[in-house]
């Protein structure tokens, strides 16, 4: 056992901390479309240098990281205070599910827009009836020549009206049960037949978005993994969902608990037993969330698959951030419940948490199913 | 970054895993606990295998080796519920070894590393483990300084804990104090305790497991059921956290020594809550079954309660948990 970093790491996380050092793109603007654009232009700045994204290979513009050097990536943007790329799922989830399963031309085709940001990606999973059990979406795709001919909707599309691309799952077949119909699709959102409306959240912003699809067309050459082959494919998109991102998760909840603590100090509470008493224990959450997500690195990168602990740390984050901003909101009291105030955002915010990325109730059945070996329930799947 | 052990230390796990699952299977934990007394035996087999001085230094007669490998064998015989007075033992020698003076280190270390004494470590006013036995008793005070008394000089009253697998007692007395600097000794031995606290943790969920797979009702398996499997999801979150802290803190303990009070606190405060939600699930999964005597989930309950107060509750190290951060974020308010 040795948690230290090799010499290679430590050495990668000194550079990443010199370049976003020297790096700043200054403070974020408010209002939705000028903080996104201000994400797009450092996500060209990030392609630039080829960190935009570490962990894919060489030859589409990375840098080949291990899983390791990807979770130092974002823990560094995260302690440099940067935010992430506007592309986020595009480089996350679009372009290692091409990489995996596309052809040669698909991944000439879309694989460098992604890294640039010129476009845009966003994931067409869920709908308003296939949420949990998304094997069960209707979004149906009838062929129509050399072209496929989309009618449904999709909901929770964060980022749709910025996205010129859409990773979409549809239904291609009625006659097989339901997770052999799917086919996954790379669908362009400029067309008629797609429509973006969007969802404001209980922030009051607009995160995501529901797509109204009427007719939309999609090229037979956009079909990703064969026809048939869509739960599949989706499902790669999904294990990449979780992966190097919940380093900048953890570090962002550090930071915001060590802000607690200073704003807590300077009010004088710190001497408060029931408040040191919650501190601590919101403290011992935050290191067993680091722990946990670094002991999940040293399985995968021995043993190639994930082990128990790598199935908890979603849950972990999820479950401590909420508690970190209900415990502001005791601390703080009339400020942050003020509409503005960081904290209030963050009360709000936080609930989306333990359902975004897959509920808490999911990721229970996964863990109990997958890793303690238990019994599935009649019709419940993970 | 390997947190994960090396060969040698997986072995020392497996080791220790097969052997106590046949030395010291619940049978015998029972017998040792209705009978109040340990199995010599397993407890010579232990010291014939070196385990008590495993992490003793060479020159007074131990094996050398690290705090993770201390951490392996003391998980292990945690989840064996081992009857027996390593942990006393070794908590000891490990506040000694850090904090004693040569002299200190010299007259006990090597008995206690050959098995020829044991010994004991707690707080004055709580319960100490196998005190009565022991030949040298390591008590920490109020005001954190830890004191050694040979057994002569303490005053031993030895009580039914309502952990049977372990001899208590309370303990008072003068002693001298350890030489050294006493917080390291006990963060050293708080480890140790973690580690213990973990293997319960560990065993309990697999009895779980085992019985919720195979008890049926309305002709399911209630493991089947979501109000009992994320239960036991639950078990897992609160036995893996526990983990990656107890064992983050083990490495701590040698290889970055300024790390090692957060670091024992933080294994301490997880590993205590975790391992008394756990096993109280446990015996809640069992239903009416896991109340009753007969079966052996309440033995672990029982070590996890008792344990969980050892060397500080989850409160008191969470309470100083949160004294390091505010002298470290707000150090003009701390």
């Amino acid at each position: 056992m040795d948690l230290t970093f090799s010499d290679s790491e430590a050495a990668f996380r000194d550079e990443l901390r010199a370049w976003f050092e020297s790096n700043d793109p200054g403070e974020m603007p408010s209002g939705d479309d000028a903080s996104y654009a201000f994400r797009r232009e450092w996500q060209r700045r990030l392609a630039e240098d080829r960190y935009a994204a570490v962990h894919w290979p060489e030859e589409y513009g990375g840098r080949g990281a291990s899983i390791t050097e990807s979770a130092i990536f974002f823990e560094e943007l995260g302690r440099a205070r940067r935010p992430l790329p506007a592309n986020v799922l595009g480089i996350l989830l679009a372009g290692p599910t091409i990489m995996t399963f596309g052809t040669d031309e698909q991944k000439e085709r879309y694989l460098s827009p992604i890294l640039t940001g010129d476009e845009i990606w966003c994931q067409g999973f869920s709908e308003p009836e296939a949420g949990s059990d998304l094997a069960s979406l209707k979004t149906r795709a009838v062929k129509d020549g050399d072209e496929w001919v989309i009618t449904g909707q999709k909901v929770w599309t964060s980022g749709a009206q910025y996205s010129k691309w859409c990773m979409l799952v549809a239904r291609t077949d009625f006659d097989v049960p339901k997770h052999k119909g799917l086919t996954y699709f790379l669908m362009d959102m400029e067309q008629e037949g797609v429509q973006i409306r969007p969802l404001v959240q209980i922030t009051g912003e607009p995160e995501f978005n529901e797509l109204f699809i009427e007719g939309a067309r999609v090229p037979d050459e956009n079909v990703l993994g064969g026809v048939g082959n869509g739960w599949r494919v989706a499902l790669t998109t999904l294990m990449n969902e979780r992966s190097g991102l919940a380093f900048f998760l953890q570090v962002r909840l550090r930071q915001l608990l060590d802000e607690l603590i200073e704003e807590a100090a300077e009010r004088g509470l710190l001497d408060d037993p029931v408040v040191a008493d919650k501190l601590g224990y919101l403290h011992m959450k935050a290191e067993i969330l680091r722990l946990t997500a670094y002991r999940g690195l040293t399985t995968i990168e021995k043993y190639g698959t994930p082990g128990p602990e790598g199935s908890l740390t979603k849950w972990m984050w999820s479950e401590t951030n909420q508690e970190l901003a209900q415990f502001a909101a005791d601390l703080l009291g009339a400020d942050a419940l003020t509409t503005g105030n960081r904290w209030a955002y963050e009360l709000l915010r936080s609930r989306g948490n333990t359902i975004e990325g897959g509920t808490t109730e999911i990721l229970k059945n996964i863990v109990a199913e997958r890793v303690l070996g238990l019994p599935r329930l009649k019709g419940a799947s993970a | 970054m390997n947190f994960d052990f090396t060969e040698d230390q997986h072995e020392i796990k497996k080791t220790a895993r097969d052997l106590l699952g046949s030395r010291s299977s619940f049978a015998k934990v029972r017998e040792a606990a209705e009978g109040k007394a340990y199995d010599d035996g397993l407890w010579k087999e232990l010291v014939e295998l070196g385990w008590p001085g495993i992490a003793i230094a060479e020159e007074h007669g131990g094996g050398g080796l690290g705090a993770v490998e201390l951490a392996i064998l003391s998980e292990e015989l945690g989840y064996a519920l081992a009857a027996s007075p390593f942990l006393s033992t070794v908590t000891a020698a490990e506040a000694i070894g850090a904090a004693g003076t040569p002299e200190q280190q010299a007259a006990w270390l090597p008995g206690l590393a050959s098995g020829e004494i044991t010994g004991a470590l707690g707080t004055a006013g709580g319960l100490v483990g196998d005190a009565e036995a022991a030949a040298v008793i390591v008590l920490v005070g109020e005001d954190g300084v830890a004191r050694l008394l040979p057994r002569a000089e303490a005053d031993v009253t030895p009580v039914d804990s309502i952990d049977p697998t372990r001899r208590a007692a309370r303990v008072s007395g003068e002693g001298e104090p350890l030489g050294g600097e006493s917080t390291a000794g006990v963060d050293r031995a708080t480890i140790v305790v973690a580690a213990e606290l973990v293997g319960v943790s560990q065993r309990a969920l697999e009895m779980t497991l085992a019985y919720v797979k195979e008890r049926k009702q309305f002709d399911t398996p209630v493991g089947a059921y979501q109000a009992v499997s994320h239960k036991c999801a639950q078990m897992l979150k609160d036995t893996e956290g526990a983990r990656s802290a107890t064992y983050f803190a083990a490495w701590a303990a040698d290889a970055e020594p300024e790390r090692l009070p957060e670091a024992s606190s933080l294994a301490k405060a997880a590993s205590s809550d975790g391992a008394r939600d756990v096993t109280a699930s446990a015996i809640q999964a069992h239903g009416g079954i896991g109340f009753t005597w007969e079966a052996d989930v309440h033995w672990l309950y029982k070590r996890a309660q008792v344990d969980a107060a050892l060397l500080g509750g989850s409160g008191t190290h969470r309470a100083r948990l949160a004294r390091l951060l505010a002298a470290r974020l707000a150090p003009a308010a701390a």
